[in-house]
């Protein structure tokens, strides 16, 4: 789909809360401005944000045209084990981007 | 609306700035005593919420950096009939381009008239690239414009103050200085008079373009300085010129000259 930048700290100690911060380029259209022609621009919007570390889901959302473009998204989890946290964003087409980003945990 | 009257227009011939020149020196005296001292300048980054300020501070959280990666690819992508890339010749942005936006607008050798980053950025692509030059304000021109400008960040903003540019710059000054619009307002009223103070609710800034291209929270986007100078000109109910108008890149070089000194850093986040 688009730009991600995450941030997830790259070390961090067992049983530790980590701030993780995502960020995707997506024009979020609302489906309730009109456009230059008179008629609405038409829905297109990010409906779905997971995150899973090492398999689990460890947040999610659901998003709606509120939800200003390139919606920022940060949240708290704990840090339980080295491993993969992988980030999926789900649009109202069905079209989902996956990204990873790697964690140490001592 | 109003159409635009024939003296608003700053002239482009060289002599006929030089005789704008004389005459904004002549009228301008006291506007130039209202300049804000040199030691009260402020980044407008001084003037935004704390959020505002900590979004940008933040590199995985400032969208601006969104288009900064988009600048990057492009940065790499062969184009035009020379099927070469910016990398090709210029190489690593990061070295090459430190200390590039800090510079313009510029006169540059052998023009008669200022030039702006992107208008800079299209030259190379026609001229260099052999490709076709990029939309004003399109999405490619300012993702390359924006990851130019990124190179220098941290820099102190350092346009050419020279016989050159000095017409240009005062050309710049009339326009900035200039009462336009069925508000009547000039920028400088706003901007060298009332800075810091409020105007429906919202703190004025003082203009100081020290982070352009930026990433307006109005716009959902990232925007160029005469995007937004545009904006101020249709809020005051005058006639904005046209992206590209020498008015506009005039305007530009006696903001940036007027921020010189400041530091530069794109992409900023506005309100």
């Amino acid at each position: 789909m688009a730009r991600a930048l995450i941030h997830v700290p790259a070390t961090a100690k067992r049983g530790e809360i980590i701030e993780i911060k995502t960020l995707i380029s997506h024009v979020m259209e609302t489906g309730y401005r009109i456009g230059v022609t008179g008629a609405p621009i038409p829905r297109d919007i990010i409906t779905d944000f997971v995150c899973t570390y090492d398999g689990e889901k460890v947040f999610r959302a659901r998003l709606f045209p509120a939800i200003a473009a390139n919606p920022y998204i940060t949240f708290f989890t704990v840090a339980t084990a080295s491993g993969t946290l992988t980030f999926s964003w789900t649009d109202q087409h069905g079209a989902t981007q996956v990204q990873t980003a790697a964690i140490t945990v001592e | 609306m109003a159409p635009r009257r024939p003296k608003d227009r700053a002239p482009r011939r060289p002599k006929d700035r030089a005789a704008l020149l004389v005459i904004a020196s002549l009228v301008c005296s006291t506007a130039f005593a209202a300049d804000i001292p040199l030691e009260q300048r402020r980044s407008d980054d001084a003037f935004v919420s704390a959020d505002t300020r900590a979004m940008q501070d933040d590199d995985t959280a400032n969208p601006g950096m969104l288009a900064v990666l988009d600048g990057e690819t492009l940065w790499q992508e062969k184009a035009g009939a020379s099927g070469k890339s910016c990398a090709d010749c210029h190489g690593d942005a990061a070295k090459s381009m430190r200390g590039v936006a800090v510079r313009y607008p510029a006169v540059l050798s052998g023009q008669d008239h200022p030039v702006d980053l992107e208008e800079r950025i299209n030259m190379s692509r026609v001229a260099d690239q052999k490709a076709a030059a990029l939309p004003f304000e399109s999405k490619n021109l300012l993702a390359l414009t924006v990851y130019v400008a990124r190179q220098s960040r941290g820099l102190p903003i350092a346009v050419a103050d020279d016989t050159r540019s000095h017409t240009f710059i005062a050309a710049g000054r009339a326009l900035f200085n200039n009462r336009q619009g069925q508000l009547n307002l000039s920028c400088a009223q706003c901007h060298d008079d009332n800075w810091g103070k409020r105007l429906a609710g919202n703190l004025v800034p003082q203009a100081q373009p020290t982070g352009y291209p930026i990433y307006r929270l109005e716009w959902q986007e990232l925007g160029s300085l005469q995007r937004r100078l545009r904006n101020c000109m249709s809020a005051m109910r005058a006639e904005p010129y046209p992206y590209e108008a020498p008015e506009l890149v005039d305007l530009e070089y006696f903001l940036m000259w007027r921020a010189r000194g400041l530091t530069m850093e794109t992409p900023a986040v506005r309100p």
